[in-house]
């Protein structure tokens, strides 16, 4: 097994996706992963040096809304795609030792 | 407001809080689609797939949010550089999307200041962009956890774009945590980004609280402070936490990293969440929203049109009237400022143009009342037209109806009494209540002080004011001893 991820981050990050997963998928995706980050530690060998840092592909900048209000969607059209609604609300189930 | 730094803490520990203000724009719209960003609306009423987060939908970001972010940036004295935004993976159902775009390593605003009344600097990290949350309410449960509880949302407050302005750890006391919030709103309302306010949750505090044994410069570890409903609450929230750790040390214990919930009825805090590791929220640069990068010419617009900031007119006032720091915060607290520097160029007494506003000009409504009336009535208060007591009633005549103070005081017959008049009236008082005078004489220094606010009193009466409080006094004391 690589030594680029560990089973145990590779636990951690799936319950931080909320992910269940089994324990052979464990196995499973600790070794895809540890490929792709070997991959990535291909590019990280090139020397870049004359490149300048990219955070976008596409040379654009300031791409602006003007701030004008639209129209919503419909509320029932909406809600009837929840799976639960009340008080034309989402309901959702409490996540337990978050803020209240 | 006080300078004086608050006994709270017990003796040999210092206070270190810094402060996260989540601010909310005054936009029409959302920051990054275009419902309507308003408070108050039927829940679930301004959504769209955007702010749903609804696959397929695009973000484009709303120029005016970022424009007022920019705004306030400078008015914080921040560097304004390039801003990227990212997004912060966390699941709880507040956030449709299941991550908040935000702004992370390179964040519009950074590496400000807020000057507070005093004179204290509050160093500022950043003032970056994001949007907000979707509200939950929290239903049922009979007290018991593991009920049936759910929550509510409405996404109505999801996207809504805001400033989180992070200050330094700096704020050593309670008084200058809540001078600087109180500095921020100014600053807000003077630039008229935000209508911050804290009641209706467009301006939001989260306190992170440590303490350390005075001297040392370490910082130990903090806990964040959530719910904090006022400045008045975010003061006792603070000082409950300040204590409770201490207890914890001088116990022999640590306190632990994590998010606490002030709750303003009960008077204290409980532990909510251990805070996140700030890699578990796995940020990214959003791949859907472009750089924004602020030109030079935009920036110096932006300075151009920035109005006078709080700081400034306070250090304005201080210039022109020599008066102390408090009086003055309260002067441009309550805008009269510029009617106490207008009068004190028409050639009015600065001492007396301050203590006049100070003290008779009080009130939610000055509005009558123009720079150039007020000049007058204290120009004609010092040439000794106007005793003290008729100045104070032809000012409350101008608060309620405007007008000029010469002609108000001539409608109501006000002239300074001469002296000659005033002295035979003291006289005849002397001669009619004996007793009372003997014990102004012969008294100690209370009695002394009552009666003399008894004879004051009675000329008052008898001139309807007119006569001069000081003048009396003086007649009193030169009677007294001849
Ligand atoms: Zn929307």
């Amino acid at each position: 097994m690589s030594d680029r991820i560990t089973r145990d981050e590779v636990v951690h990050v799936a319950k931080l996706a909320r992910l269940e997963l089994a324990p052979h998928e464990i196995d499973a995706f600790t070794e895809q992963l540890a490929r792709v980050l070997e991959h990535a530690a291909d590019v990280e060998s090139l020397n870049v040096d004359d490149v300048p840092p990219t955070s976008h592909p596409l040379p654009l900048v300031n791409v602006f809304r003007e701030d004008v209000v639209t129209d919503s969607i419909d509320r029932d059209e909406v809600l009837a795609q929840a799976p639960a609604a009340e008080s034309h609300m989402f309901r959702v189930p409490p996540v337990l030792g978050e803020e209240r | 407001m006080t300078w004086s730094i608050e006994p709270t803490l017990p003796e040999g520990w210092e206070l270190v809080v810094g402060l996260e203000v989540h601010v909310e724009l005054a936009t029409a719209t959302k920051l990054f689609c275009g419902c309507a960003n308003q408070f108050g609306n039927e829940p679930n009423t301004n959504v769209c797939p955007v702010c749903l987060g609804l696959p397929g939908s695009l973000p484009v970001i709303n120029g005016t949010a970022v424009k007022y972010a920019m705004q306030l940036g400078r008015a914080l004295r921040c560097d304004v550089k390039p801003g990227i935004m990212a997004r912060k993976n966390y699941f709880y159902p507040d956030m449709p999307k299941d991550y908040q775009t935000t702004q992370y390593d390179q964040p519009t605003n950074s590496n400000g200041s807020l000057v507070l009344p005093d004179g204290f600097v509050v160093g500022i990290e950043r003032a970056h962009i994001e949007e907000d949350t979707g509200k939950s309410t929290h239903v049922g449960g009979g007290g018991r956890i593991n009920d049936a509880v759910y929550s509510l949302v409405d996404y109505n407050r999801a996207g809504v774009p805001l400033v989180e302005i992070v200050s330094d750890p700096c704020l050593d006391t309670i008084e200058h945590a809540k001078a600087y919030v109180s500095g921020l709103r100014d600053i807000l309302l003077a630039i008229g980004v935000s209508d911050a306010r804290m009641e209706e949750g467009s301006m939001r505090v989260d306190a992170n609280v440590s303490v350390r044994p005075a001297g040392t410069t370490e910082l130990r570890t903090r806990c964040e402070l959530k719910n904090i409903n006022s400045i008045r609450s975010m003061g006792r929230a603070i000082e409950y936490e300040a204590l409770r750790q201490i207890d914890l040390y001088t116990s022999g214990d640590n306190p632990r990293q994590e998010t606490r919930h002030w709750d303003e009825a009960a008077g204290r805090s409980t532990a909510g969440r251990s805070k996140e590791n700030l890699d578990d929220y796995r940020f990214f640069q959003e791949p859907d929203l472009v750089p924004l990068v602020p030109t030079a010419e935009e920036i110096a617009a932006i300075d151009a049109a920035m109005p006078a900031l709080p700081s400034a007119r306070r250090a304005a006032l201080m210039e022109a009237s020599g008066s102390d720091a408090e009086v003055v915060a309260t002067l441009v607290d309550r805008g009269q400022d510029t009617m106490a520097i207008a009068a004190i160029d028409r050639g009015a007494d600065a001492a007396k143009v301050v203590t006049r506003l100070q003290h008779d000009l009080a009130v939610d409504d000055f509005s009558k009342v123009t720079a150039e009336s007020f000049a007058e009535l204290i120009i004609m208060e010092s040439a000794g037209d106007l005793t003290a007591t008729q100045a104070k009633q032809v000012l409350a005549e101008m608060v309620d109806s405007g007008g000029h103070p010469r002609e108000i005081a001539e409608a109501r017959g006000f002239e300074a009494m001469e002296g000659d008049e005033l002295s035979g009236l003291v006289d005849q008082l002397i001669a009619d209540n004996p007793g009372e005078w003997q014990r102004f004489v012969d008294g100690d220094e209370g009695d002394r002080k009552k009666m003399q606010g008894f004879f004051t009193g009675q000329i008052m009466r008898a001139t309807k004011g007119q006569a001069d409080g000081r003048a009396v006094a003086e007649l009193l004391a030169q009677r007294s001893a001849g």
